[in-house]
């Protein structure tokens, strides 16, 4: 963390202020009762992100348990393919758990610890994140309460079976669209009830302020591991990069390192599930505009009356009508672009790299994947994309079939 | 001077404590509210409070929660809830309106577009949950323009510094929230109550209305003693789902427990 922090300030990039704004975007949008916890929870981060035995901690759980660094592998055989740029993938599904969630999760996990709490609640959608935080609630003793919007309950059983064998209770979310911005909310709800004994592991850069952040500086592990690797690998930058945006957290992590790098071009990418024009899609940066919820102002699938609108998307982790209020910010500077793929492009993209590179990604990491086969094919041969396979596909084998109308 | 201030002005010469009565706006139809305003100034609000629509209400308990998706259904929009305010001062120029809600609506019209329709509409004040004073300031600035007041909310976890600065930003009256947790929730404490709202007044002359666990006429009693105004939410709205289908009936239950409530406060200060 301390490493980011002062590779960024000899940039020029130093975003968030210190009331955490992102431009307009950020900030702190909260009921009264939860700005105690949150100041406190502000003031914990940065005793710990400048406290080296904290760092060295975080360091070796990342590197023993989390199995840190995760492989940059040359994807030669479906570069190849696609004609174009060479593609390298940043192998978070390697990661323990199965996904870039659990960089984040180990860091906030020592934090609580350190705060004193004993228990820990989490939102998920895919699940991811809601396994992340039951595994590192299981390892640190803690309880750990993990809230799931009815509708991720019934296409991501295996996770919901995972959270509870690892002692988690999973608490179904009845409310408004049953997805997972509900299972923030809830969340948010059992936080200011239960403020005193509990920490609140939020699993993406978005929430009030200092949690955009935060998330953001634990899993910019990636981007600087990927930055150290491609210049070993390659001896130089990349040209592009590429990640999956739902909250995005793990593009953020992708990004932030390369954010002074000028010439790397970032592209995220957002679930257009049936397709921007049907209205059914999940891609508040592509087809979106400003709002505020869940603590902060970002781009938001809303409609004319400023009501949240149900997101559509074939991926669960990526089903969110909001997004990280620095990804906004990145959008109106123009530092990085904003893209969509459709369900059937990011299920193209899953089959194509399982059966091309033997690697089965996350239906959430199919989106980058899809979108790199339309970018690699434009850009020259000795160019190089690194696309973050953010997560690995096991959760999704049965939406697919379901898809494709094979029961298994 | 708002009319807020105007009623607290009053009810202070009269030794009397206000009641200010939640419900949300088009639960459980848009048709229900504008007489059920009536009725609640009939049965003895001083001042009304009224739940503006949101999809995603973060601080509320599982009953405003379900008023609001009720709301939700015949798509009751900021919009409609200044219509309704509206259509109740053709008949009520004197008891004053706040509106409570969330932040995004109001964003989404526009500050300066909202704080012109709602007072020309007749709303004398806004309470937005998720808009603490940090973020409130350009919002400030246009409701000031057209005369509107700002409630913020003052909560247990609330430290002193803040609360000095939630004092000077805050205007017609301080929301204290009695409890940690949602709209709905739990029992209070009204010794730890007392205690609070002293402090709230050490650093201010605006009246102080307690909210969040008032359910009754013993707990609004017990709140009356210490504070200068007593919300009552969730035990109303449980009146509105419970006749749902009936809005006579509706009436008849929010205005009885009102004037229960009514009596409960009256009899203690």
């Amino acid at each position: 963390m301390t490493e980011v922090k002062t590779k960024q300030a000899a940039g020029t990039y130093n975003l968030p202020d210190e009331k955490g704004h992102f431009g307009p975007y950020g900030g702190r949008f909260i009921a009264e009762t939860l700005m105690g916890p949150i100041e406190e929870l502000t003031e914990a981060y940065e005793t710990c992100c400048n406290d080296p035995a904290f760092i060295a901690e975080l360091d070796e759980d990342l590197r023993q348990y989390v199995g840190r660094p995760s492989p940059l592998y040359y994807a030669q055989r479906w570069s190849e393919t696609l004609g174009g740029a060479k593609i390298y993938l940043k192998r978070e599904d390697l990661n323990h758990t199965g996904a870039h969630k659990v960089n984040n999760t180990v860091g906030q996990a020592l934090l609580a610890r350190y705060m004193g709490k004993t228990r820990i609640i989490a939102e998920t959608g895919a699940g991811q994140h809601g396994v992340a935080s039951a595994t590192v609630a299981a390892r640190l003793g803690l309880e750990c309460v993990v809230y799931m919007g009815e509708e991720d309950i019934k296409r991501q059983a295996i996770n919901v079976f995972r959270m509870k064998l690892l002692g988690a209770k999973v608490v179904p979310v009845t409310s408004g669209s049953k997805t997972l911005k509900d299972a923030l909310n809830e969340a948010m709800r059992d936080w200011v009830t239960n403020v005193d004994n509990t920490f609140y592991i939020i699993g993406t850069v978005a929430g009030p302020h200092p949690y955009p952040a935060m998330v953001r500086d634990f899993q910019a592990i990636i981007g600087r591991e990927a930055k150290e690797q491609i210049m070993k690998q390659e001896g130089r930058l990349p040209d592009a990069l590429v990640a999956c945006v739902g909250g995005g957290s793990n593009a953020i992590g992708l990004f932030y390192p390369f954010i002074d790098d000028k010439d790397v071009v970032m592209y995220g990418v957002e679930g257009a599930g049936e397709g921007i024009e049907t209205g059914h899609h999940a891609a508040p940066l592509c087809a979106g505009k400003s709002g505020v919820l869940h603590g902060n102002r970002t781009y938001l699938v809303e409609d004319a009356d400023g009501q949240i609108i149900p997101t559509h998307c074939i991926s669960a982790g990526l089903d969110y009508p909001g997004v990280g209020p620095e990804h906004a910010w990145l959008k109106d500077s123009g530092r990085a672009n904003y893209v969509s793929v459709t369900d059937d492009e990011a299920l193209q993209a899953f089959h194509d790299l399982t059966r091309i590179e033997g690697i089965m990604p996350a239906l959430e990491s199919s989106h980058a994947l899809a979108y790199a086969t339309k970018l690699a094919p434009t850009m020259e041969k000795d160019k190089i994309i690194i696309v973050n396979l953010s997560g690995r596909g096991d959760k999704d084998i049965h939406t697919v079939a379901n898809l494709e109308g094979i029961s298994i | 001077m708002s009319r807020i201030s105007t009623r607290f002005g009053a009810l202070q010469t009269k030794g009397r404590k206000a009641l200010i009565p939640y419900v949300t706006a088009g639960d459980p139809q848009p048709s229900v509210t504008v007489s059920l305003m009536h009725a609640m100034v009939s049965a003895g609000a001083d001042i009304l409070e009224l739940g503006v629509p949101f999809s995603d209400p973060m601080a509320e308990g599982p009953v405003i929660q379900k008023a609001m998706e009720r709301a939700l259904e015949h798509h009751v929009s900021l919009k409609d809830v200044l219509g309704m305010v509206a259509e109740f001062r053709q008949h009520d120029t004197e008891t004053p309106v706040l509106l409570m809600g969330y932040l995004n609506p109001v964003e989404v019209m526009g500050y300066a577009s909202f704080a012109e329709r709602a007072a020309k509409a007749g709303v004398d004040g806004v309470l937005l949950v998720d808009l603490p004073p940090e973020e409130a300031e350009a919002l400030i600035v246009e409701l000031k323009k057209t005369g509107l007041d700002i409630v913020f909310l003052v909560s247990p976890t609330t430290k002193d510094e803040r609360i000095a600065k939630i004092a000077q930003l805050s205007s017609g009256f301080i929301y204290y929230v009695s409890l940690k947790g949602v709209t709905g929730a739990g029992h209070l404490d009204t010794e730890e109550v007392a205690e609070r709202v002293n402090r709230i007044k050490s650093h201010s002359k605006i009246p102080v209305g307690v909210g969040f666990g008032i359910k009754d006429a013993e707990s609004a009693a017990r709140v009356a003693k210490v504070a200068d105004a007593v919300v009552v939410g969730s035990a109303l709205v449980k009146k509105v789902e419970e006749h749902a289908g009936d809005a006579d009936k509706i009436q008849e239950a929010i205005s009885a427990l009102l004037r229960e409530i009514r009596e409960g406060i009256d009899a203690v200060v």
